[in-house]
């Protein structure tokens, strides 16, 4: 196959240093207090976090990370802690029980505290926003990196700015956007709207600011960066690291006709299968599309799959660990969960789009957010919600769903009220909906157990 | 079918509810909605307040006074900085027999608008109420922004006139999505205008919303960008049902004349298949009419869209009643047994009250 | 909408009738409320038409403007408002409790407890309509910029006396109702239908007559047609029968009555003007006089109705019993009130158009932090609220069934007795999550340590052992009543009844870089608004 020729010229590994050294230079040596990065999915954006801070901490400049949840914060203290064992880490954590992962225990050159003072000369501290929002009275660190800055509110960065002089912002723009539970539209279009998010009253305050962009999914294979960057980056476009054809996805048992393995072929060949059940309007937890998923899974399992990749080129099994099945709601979890219990399936990831934020699968299949459902509301039609399901793998993404998506969404037009003075950044969750299910549409198989 | 200009209101209706074939065969036909709905005996309540009707108007003129100067100023100053000052509007007459011409001055107007910016750059030029036309589902309608201003560069922008205010920089948003989804099939309308002069002008996304300022009636404005509802209204121009489809499914000689008698142009009404919801009683000159006839079908939708949400494939009031209370449907779906659940918790609930608040009531669960 | 709510709102289509969707009153209702029905003059930012405000039902007071765009007239009505509201809200500033108050020394950065006043009553406004509610901000927001002839000689328009003072007043009400749970500025339809679920849908709610219609139909009607007549039954002259609730009026009552009667007036107006002498003046004065009164039986016949409903709303609101923790929320709007009460005595400037970066934060941070005190609260005091926490597996109910004793590890042992709790509930119930029951009003902790399924298998009963943590005195020994026993019936919730503080904002002088920095040094008084012979307010 010949590549066309744009692609010939574009180097995804050159592309990606370049943006990464122009993000070091800028946060080394740069004269600006802040700088901006958009990472789309599996763009390496904790690569580079752990990077930067890596050079920071080697430069002598002592450092703060923010991140938004203990996990984020336990997982960055384990990636720099295995880049250099030998540098002295804080972990200041929260007085609740279980504040952080035990694993953590097990490493000489972390020190655990709730007490930041306990942690004062250590080369890196890392906490999540809440708990240092509680940090008083300390001298300013020298440089601050503020990971998952698109899912900080902009309150919450106001609460912890004083605490460092410069900072280095990363974040997916694409994903779940911060909410707040009580209406605060008589600050929307203010520069400083306490629930909007904490970059865009970064950039507004300070509109001169370096900006950058991760630009190569290294996840994301060919046959998925066009369509999540169409659909959901439609301004901020981005590329695949690896060409079709990089990647492969073969299965030792051959397809026994059924929907569920003809979608796992379908998304094994194209990258995508949409299963499509018949319409019909179901209770949040559809027995038959939850069925439905779980057979998927079990299939995938036993048909003995085996993945290639820039990385591998030998073949590596797909087991359960690679999986994940990802879902709008709790209750949609525990239903696959259960389901996949009777299948005797154990080991593979279920969570809510939420949950599965940040991280990255082989294979996952997705109950689609709108299967069967009556109504479509605001949450369901949120962007970052089916961004953030439909950019976990890096293989193939399995969706299930039934029919009749599209007349449900013509019966629930999007009719947004608008805020005057905010910016717009995204596209509309109804119209990205009808965008992903018309790509979908392409690699329909009708279910048939 | 005679064309109609479609207005705001058939906009937001069609915004509001883009699935209704009802209302999708009448505004295409260019039914008179209202008269229709006083003819089956369920009257529109849209009317305009003569004191609104007197200020918008006196606002618009305000607007658009000394040939738009303070229109151009404001579009120089909140869309294009970089560009001149305007000096002098050019403001073309547009006047034409009926909407086509008016149509076709527009687009002549909109072509030496365009080419006189760019052979001698630095020209603003001000459309007052141009016409344009746009293909809905199938046939034309025609539509009527306020203004449409054509920048020294050559690019077009689409001006809405609103008489709600805009106070300390912030506007009703329910008010501000209405018109920044109406400017955008506008915009929509002005590329295909575009699409059809070499070189294509470009439409811009950016829209002029002009409103009181404050508590006076001195205009300020906001840029709004509408890319949004610009992508959102195309596709849902490319999903319609064309319209010429749903006449095909309508009885022989189906008509819709507000002469005919209530019984007649009931069943005429309710030969096209609607999709009401309370949304539209705020959209539709014929919701009053179309709620009616859901009540009588006892569609659980008339309470709300939401209310859908946890009932699966029940759609009525009284299946779902049934359900709830044990005496239809499988317990093992799991929406008969969460309704049951529900129930079940419901009446505790009421049994454990502080005082007994179902004293009002005839019969609170049976 | 949970599924209980969806029931309630299908069996009120089946009966005909309202159905409960609560069980207790969920806010405060004060004693003595002052009711505010204004109208506005259509199309103008909420040009005052007419209002009838007062705190007694059956004699409200008639204000009205016989010309909405005049200046002299508006404001006349705005000093006639002020009359009636501020000696209202100035009754409830001088009655004081002592209480105390939690304060940052500002020498030794210590907190300590400080001695200070809380108004034993608080002022409550109760308009009928959201859009009310935003009529009260807008018109706050028109006053209070506003200069008197006393504060600026060169005003090019005084205002009126205590005009900008009501400004003040009515912008913090505003502001307060934003505060979830807050009562100190309620909207009728609003508590009505958080306390009963209506056959139509929550759009449709909010119209006060149809609403009504439902909860308390006339004799012998049911819901769904006496809704439907409120909502477009008309005259001979095609005039509604129930007026809308307001602000905004029917644009056939604009049409057919209210602009004839203004340009009545506004002719007698001129021929007054135009008078040559003392006797035809008297003359015109007396035409003059009748026009006027003319719009006022006008404004009067469309607020009255309106007037009346507040207040059977109310007294069906006043049948329910208040639920327990009302009180405690109405003590917070009490806390408002009294620190208003000090902005304004103390001098301070009108609240800015805009909030600043800081300001903003903690105002968002209070809402939010009430919002989780409101869901809290209400399930806490409404068994019906709790169920629908219950089927959303947020909490659960069910009977002790087994209660082991056993001890922390710790050197000096602490009871931590096992509780099993036999429940039909779902509860998410996740690894060693936290469950809240409420105590003496207290929230008592416990951990959860496993399920085993009821006999029944799968679905059904579920058994439930969770671990005591706390409340249960300093002994060896619980202290009798702190451990639920044998046969007990238990409500524990997944949430936390009283939310937590979050972590303090930085002062508005200490506003980072990244929010654009310390707000101007100086503090300028905000600029009234400009004044142009087309202003409207």
């Amino acid at each position: 196959m010949t590549a066309p020729a744009e692609a010939a010229v574009f180097d995804p590994g050159a592309a990606a240093a370049r943006a990464t050294d122009a993000i070091l230079r800028d946060t080394l040596h740069g004269a600006a207090r802040g700088v901006v990065v958009d990472s789309p999915p599996g763009a390496g954006k904790s690569t580079l976090v752990v990077r930067a801070a890596l050079e920071l901490a080697a430069a002598g400049r002592p450092l703060m990370v923010v991140a938004q949840t203990n996990a984020q914060v336990d997982d960055l203290v384990l990636r720099l802690a295995e880049q250099n064992p030998d540098l002295p880490v804080g972990r200041l954590h929260s007085s609740d029980s279980d504040p952080y992962d035990k694993a953590l225990d097990a490493l000489d050159n972390v020190r655990t505290s709730a007490k930041a003072a306990d942690l004062a000369g250590l080369g890196v501290v890392l906490s999540t926003a809440a708990k240092w929002a509680h940090v008083k009275g300390v001298e300013p660190w020298e440089h601050a990196i503020v990971d998952e800055a698109y899912q900080m509110r902009s309150d919450a960065l106001l609460a912890v700015a004083n605490l460092f002089q410069r900072a280095l912002f990363v974040g997916d723009p694409g994903q779940l956007d911060p909410f707040s539970i009580v209406g605060g539209e008589q600050w929307a279009g203010l520069s400083y709207d306490p629930s909007a998010s904490a970059v865009s009253t970064l950039l507004a305050h300070n509109p001169d600011l370096p900006q950058h962009r991760l630009p190569v999914s290294w996840r994301l294979p060919a046959s998925a960066a066009p369509l999540v960057s169409d659909a959901f980056y439609p301004y901020t476009p981005f590329r695949s690291g690896t060409d079709h054809g990089d990647r492969t996805l073969s299965f030792g048992v051959p397809s026994d006709g059924s929907g569920p393995d003809r979608v796992i072929d379908e998304a094994a060949a194209s990258g995508w299968g949409l299963l499509e059940l018949p319409a019909r309007h179901t209770p949040r937890t559809d027995p038959e599309a939850v069925r439905a998923v779980a057979t998927v899974v079990r299939r995938l399992l036993d048909r003995g799959g085996a993945a290639t990749s820039e990385r591998s080129p030998d073949p590596v099994p797909l087991t359960a660990g690679r999986i994940a099945v990802g879902t709008a709601h709790r209750d949609q979890a525990a239903a696959v969960r259960a389901a996949l219990a009777e299948l005797g399936v154990a080991d593979v990831t279920v969570d809510t789009a939420n949950r599965l934020q940040g991280r990255e699968y082989d294979v996952t299949v997705v109950l689609h957010p709108l299967s069967g459902r009556p109504d479509a509301t605001a949450f369901h039609l949120e962007t970052g919600r089916l961004c953030v399901l439909a950019s976990r793998h890096r293989h193939a993404c399995v969706v299930v769903c039934r029919a009749g998506v599209g007349e449900l969404l013509d019966d629930y037009p999007s009719t947004e009220p608008v805020q005057l003075g905010t910016l717009v950044k995204f596209p509309d969750g109804w119209e990205a909906n009808h965008a992903v299910l018309a790509h979908l549409a392409e690699h329909r198989v009708a279910w048939r157990p | 079918m005679p064309a109609k200009a479609l207005d705001a209101r058939a906009l937001a209706a069609l915004a509001a509810n883009p699935g209704c074939r009802r209302r999708a065969i009448l505004d295409g036909a260019g039914v008179n909605k209202a008269a229709l709905a006083s003819a089956l005996g369920a009257p529109s309540v849209f009317g305009q307040s003569q004191f609104a009707f007197v200020r918008g108007n006196a606002f618009e003129a305000k607007v658009k006074a000394d040939g738009g100067t303070e229109l151009l100023r404001l579009a120089h100053e909140k869309l294009d900085r970089a560009a001149e000052p305007p000096a002098g509007a050019h403001v073309p007459d547009l006047t034409a027999q009926g909407p086509e011409g008016r149509t076709a001055r527009t687009e002549l107007a909109l072509r030496e608008a365009t080419e006189a910016a760019t052979a001698a750059p630095g020209a603003w030029t001000l459309l007052d109420h141009p016409m344009l036309a746009l293909d809905v589902a199938g046939s034309p309608a025609f539509l009527e922004p306020d203004a449409v201003v054509v920048h020294p560069d050559g690019s077009w922008t689409v001006v809405e006139i609103k008489s709600f205010p805009m106070l300390d920089g912030a506007a009703d948003p329910a008010k501000v999505g209405a018109a920044a989804r109406q400017a955008a099939v506008y915009v929509l309308a002005l590329e295909r205008v575009a699409a059809r002069l070499e070189p294509s002008p470009r439409v811009r996304h950016r829209i002029l919303l002009v409103c009181p300022k404050d508590f006076s009636n001195l205009p300020t404005a906001s840029a709004v960008d509408v890319r949004k509802q610009r992508a959102v209204t195309a596709r849902q121009l490319d999903r319609l049902t064309r319209i010429e489809e749903i006449a095909d499914t309508l009885p022989e000689g189906t008509c819709f004349s507000p002469e005919l008698p209530a019984e007649r142009l009931a069943a005429a009404v309710e030969s096209v298949p609607a999709t009401y919801a309370p949304e539209c009683l705020s959209a539709c000159e014929l919701a009053f009419h179309c709620r009616d006839r859901s009540r009588a079908a006892g569609a659980v939708t008339r309470l709300g869209r939401p209310v859908r949400a946890e009932l699966g494939a029940l759609t009525t009031v009284e299946e779902v009643l049934a359900a709830a209370r044990g005496e239809a449907g499988d317990p093992d779906d799991p929406t008969v047994a969460a309704l049951r659940r529900a129930a079940a918790l419901r009446a505790e609930a009421l049994a454990d009250a502080p005082v007994p608040v179902a004293a009002r009531e005839v019969a609170p669960c049976r | 909408m949970s599924l209980i709510a969806t029931l309630a709102r299908l069996e009120a289509v089946s009966t005909g009738r309202a159905q409960p969707a609560a069980t207790v009153r969920h806010r405060h209702l004060s004693a003595r409320p002052l009711v505010f029905v204004p109208l506005t003059t259509a199309g103008e930012a909420g040009a005052p038409l007419g209002a009838l405000v007062g705190t007694d039902r059956d004699a409200p007071k008639l204000l009205a403007v016989p010309q909405p765009r005049d200046r002299d007239l508006r404001f006349a009505f705005l000093s006639e408002l002020a009359d009636v509201v501020l000696p209202y809200v100035d009754g409830f500033a001088d009655a004081v409790e002592a209480a105390e108050r939690a304060e940052t020394d500002p020498e030794t950065g210590k907190r300590i407890k400080v001695e200070v006043e809380l108004c034993a009553d608080a002022p409550q406004l109760i308009v009928p309509s959201r859009a009310g509610i935003d009529l009260v901000r807008l018109l706050g927001r028109s006053m209070r910029f506003r200069r008197t002839a006393e504060q600026d000689p060169e005003a090019p328009f005084p205002a009126p006396p205590r005009v900008p003072l009501l400004g003040r007043w009515l912008t913090h009400f505003g502001e307060r109702a934003r505060v979830p749970g807050s009562s100190l500025l309620l909207a009728t339809t609003d508590v009505l239908s958080r306390h009963w679920a209506t056959g139509q849908s929550t759009l449709e709610d909010q119209h006060l007559g149809a609403l009504l219609a439902w909860i308390d139909p006339p004799e012998g009607r049911l819901g769904a047609e006496a809704a439907q007549e409120a909502e477009l039954a008309r005259d001979a002259d095609g005039q509604l029968l129930c007026p809308p609730a307001g602000p905004a009026t029917d644009p056939a009552f604009d049409n057919k009555l209210l602009a004839p009667a203004i340009e009545r007036y506004d002719r007698a107006r001129t021929a007054l003007a135009a008078a040559e002498d003392g006797l035809e003046a008297d003359d015109r004065l007396g035409a003059l006089t009748a026009a006027e009164r003319e719009i006022r039986a006008l404004v009067e016949s469309r607020t009255r109705p309106t007037w009346d409903a507040v207040w059977r709303g109310l007294d069906l609101l006043r049948e329910l019993p208040e639920g327990a923790r009302v009180e405690e929320r109405w003590t917070r709007d009490r806390w408002s009130f009294t620190s208003h009460r000090d902005r304004v005595l103390a001098g301070e400037p009108p609240q800015p158009r805009r909030d600043d970066a800081v300001t903003a934060a903690n105002k968002l941070a209070v809402r939010e932090r009430e919002q989780a005190r409101l869901e809290a609260q209400e399930a806490l005091d409404d068994p019906l609220v709790m169920a629908g926490r219950r089927l959303a597996g947020e909490a659960f109910a069910g009977e002790v069934v087994d209660v082991v004793m056993a001890y922390s590890d710790s050197k000096r042992p602490s009871p931590r007795p096992l509780v099993t709790v036999r429940t039909d509930d779902g509860p998410h119930l996740g690894e060693r999550a936290r469950v809240y029951r409420s105590l003496g009003g207290k929230p008592q902790a416990a951990e959860f340590v496993g399920r085993e399924d009821g006999p029944g298998g799968d679905g059904g009963e579920t058994l439930l052992v969770l671990r005591i943590l706390d409340k249960m005195g300093r002994g060896k020994e619980p202290e009798a009543g702190s451990v639920p026993e044998k046969g007990d019936r238990v409500c524990f919730t997944l949430f936390e009844h009283e939310p937590r503080g979050g972590a303090k904002l930085p002062d508005p002088e200490e506003t980072p870089w990244t929010h654009g920095g310390p707000p101007g040094e100086e503090a300028v008084p905000e600029a009234a608004d400009p004044v142009t012979e087309e202003d409207l307010l």
